[in-house]
């Protein structure tokens, strides 16, 4: 290679260092950081890829971090953001205040009546969380979830809409058995008043990563809509939480499905596990060379022919 | 390099051709290593004059042209260049066509393409490649991939000739596969997996044989492997983190 290799500028080595951040699979972003901090050998550049980088990654991956004080854990989303590292708690009605880089909280403080929601919105909210933890406990051993008002908050009573978000995030970290995965899924409930009718607008997210001598991803996601009627906080909730309990459900099915067809269907769209002939390339025999020059005369023909010719000599 | 290769291993398999193209930006002095370590799904070039497609890697690659396994002949045309023995050169065009009756059978559909060259210890290394795309717009027989590849690279490093050879092969696969519908949305997996086996075996049995044998003995292991473990983990991991019904069912005493 040249000796005048262009070097890279600090804005491009940046970018770069944002990207690695961003796109660290669930679990994993500490040791990418570590890993990227030797390759930049750039500590500056480091540190301000990483200011925007780790708010970034933090959000989508809806990290959940422990709350000093014994508030329980808080959810770091994009919905509860009151500032730049200020992430509100519903279920508490504390503010944490966190340090993204080191995925810590590092104190908490009340929210003020401004930040929390109407005493009409915060009753349907406070229900429909109640009813949420229980399936939530149930169903996500490792999870967390919160219930946001993304819009109406100040909403006094019936005559408008509002919003709640509902996040709902589990993950697992194994380094020692070099596995690590992530379950998030995210419910946009729509209160219209006009038509009393709720709608839901779900969005899971289901990501694994097995990296023992090798390097394995799955990527899952799904849409889902669905709707009930408006009606009050408890009636709501009992509602809301049993259409995305049965939504959830079947998407889990769904991912088994897909998994069991894997073996026996999806996988031999690459390869087969043994050619139609159910045995083992015949290295050896001589017909392969008549099998040459079959081939190269029916080059034009397409596959079926050779494998049709194939069957018929190897019945 | 070892933090490089590090992070080769963590980002998705999906985006390892960004990967390895940041960290070759980021460590030029480097990237003599990093280009020989780390593999990239393969290319496939097609030329008019033996209309018959073949694969781009650094095997047959010199400056900026490759040689066909079919003409031997490179494109764009380059003087100067290397190539295999004419003694090699027939065990090559017998391995090419041999190695397409195998992918038939085995991959039905793909690309595959075989080379091979001299090297210092009086025997030779002998590369074969296979790219299939298994989407249904591609090779995919089923409809049942919205997008798939498999990317199969077997370099044997064969000893002198005697009685009986040591060959060495280390093979890698790469693959990704997505199904994608109304009910299930988008199911992904991708990933990359690389392992060797040495084997002594007569020479009177033929390097073809010998050469075949291993490689579809490992292919067979290797997606087997990544069938039944590595896939099979990431599916160990969801239950994990969300245990099927019938197992929340069960639990619940009172509520």
């Amino acid at each position: 290679m040249a000796e005048e290799e262009t070097e890279l500028s600090d804005e491009q080595k940046k970018g770069i260092a944002k990207w690695f951040i961003i796109n660290a699979p669930a679990g994993e972003i500490q040791y990418v950081a570590k890993d990227l901090k030797s390759v930049l050998k750039d500590d500056d550049v480091y540190n301000e890829a990483a200011a925007v980088a780790f708010p970034i990654y933090n959000k989508s991956h809806l990290i959940s971090l422990k709350m000093p004080g014994g508030y329980g854990d808080v959810l770091v989303t994009s919905y509860g953001e009151l500032q730049d590292n200020e992430y509100l708690d519903p279920k508490t009605a504390q503010v944490a205040i966190v340090d993204h880089v080191k995925q810590v909280c590092k104190g908490v403080r009340p929210a003020t009546d401004e930040e929390l929601p109407s005493p009409y919105i915060e009753e349907y909210r406070y229900a429909l969380e109640a009813e949420l933890l229980k399936y939530a406990a149930e169903a996500y051993p490792k999870g967390s979830c919160s219930v946001y008002c993304t819009n109406g908050k100040d909403v006094e009573g019936p005559g408008s809409d509002f919003e709640f978000v509902v996040v709902i995030s589990a993950a697992r970290n194994s380094p020692h058995n070099f596995c690590n995965g992530s379950w998030r899924t995210i419910w946009n409930i729509v209160f219209r008043d006009d038509i009393q009718i709720l709608e839901l607008k779900g969005k899971c997210q289901v990501g694994a990563h097995y990296f023992e001598e090798g390097n394995v991803q799955l990527d899952a996601k799904r849409d889902c809509r669905d709707s009930t009627m408006f009606q009050g906080p408890d009636e709501t909730a009992t509602a809301v939480v049993y259409l995305i309990r049965r939504h959830e459900n079947e998407y889990m099915a769904s991912l088994e499905g897909s998994y069991l067809d894997l073996s026996d269907n999806t996988f031999k769209e690459l390869r087969r596990k043994l050619p139609v002939t159910r045995t083992l390339f015949p290295w050896h025999n001589t017909m392969q060379f008549s099998l040459k020059r079959e081939i190269r005369k029916n080059s034009e023909s397409g596959s079926c022919a050779i494998s049709e010719r194939h069957k018929s000599q190897f019945p | 390099m070892e933090a490089a290769m590090g992070l080769m291993r963590r980002m998705p398999p999906r985006h390892s051709e960004t990967t390895l193209s940041a960290l070759l930006s980021l460590l030029p002095r480097h990237s003599s290593d990093l280009l020989s370590q780390v593999d990239l799904p393969l290319q496939v070039l097609s030329y008019v004059d033996s209309g018959k497609k073949f694969i781009l890697c650094e095997y047959n690659r010199d400056a900026d042209s490759y040689r066909s396994p079919w003409s031997n002949k490179y494109h764009p045309p380059l003087e100067d260049a290397p190539y295999p023995s004419s003694k090699l050169r027939q065990l090559e065009i017998e391995a090419n066509d041999i190695f397409t009756v195998y992918c038939e059978q085995y991959y039905e559909g793909g690309i595959s393409s075989v080379y091979m060259w001299e090297d210092d210890n009086e025997g030779f290394v002998a590369c074969f490649l296979v790219k299939k795309d298994g989407s249904k717009t591609g090779q995919g027989r089923r409809g049942y991939l919205e997008e798939g590849t498999w990317d199969a690279i077997h370099v044997i490093e064969v000893g002198p000739e005697e009685e009986i050879i040591r060959y060495c092969l280390t093979s890698t696969i790469m693959l990704s596969l997505t199904t994608d519908d109304v009910s299930s949305g988008t199911f992904s997996l991708s990933g990359s997996i690389r392992r060797q086996m040495n084997m002594n075996l007569p020479v009177a049995d033929g390097h073809l044989s010998n050469m075949g044998k291993m490689i579809e003995e490992m292919e067979g292991r290797l997606r087997n492997s990544l069938d039944q473990v590595y896939f099979g983990k990431t599916r160990e991991m969801v239950c994990t983190l969300r245990p099927p019904s019938e197992v929340v069912q069960m639990r619940l005493p009172s509520s």
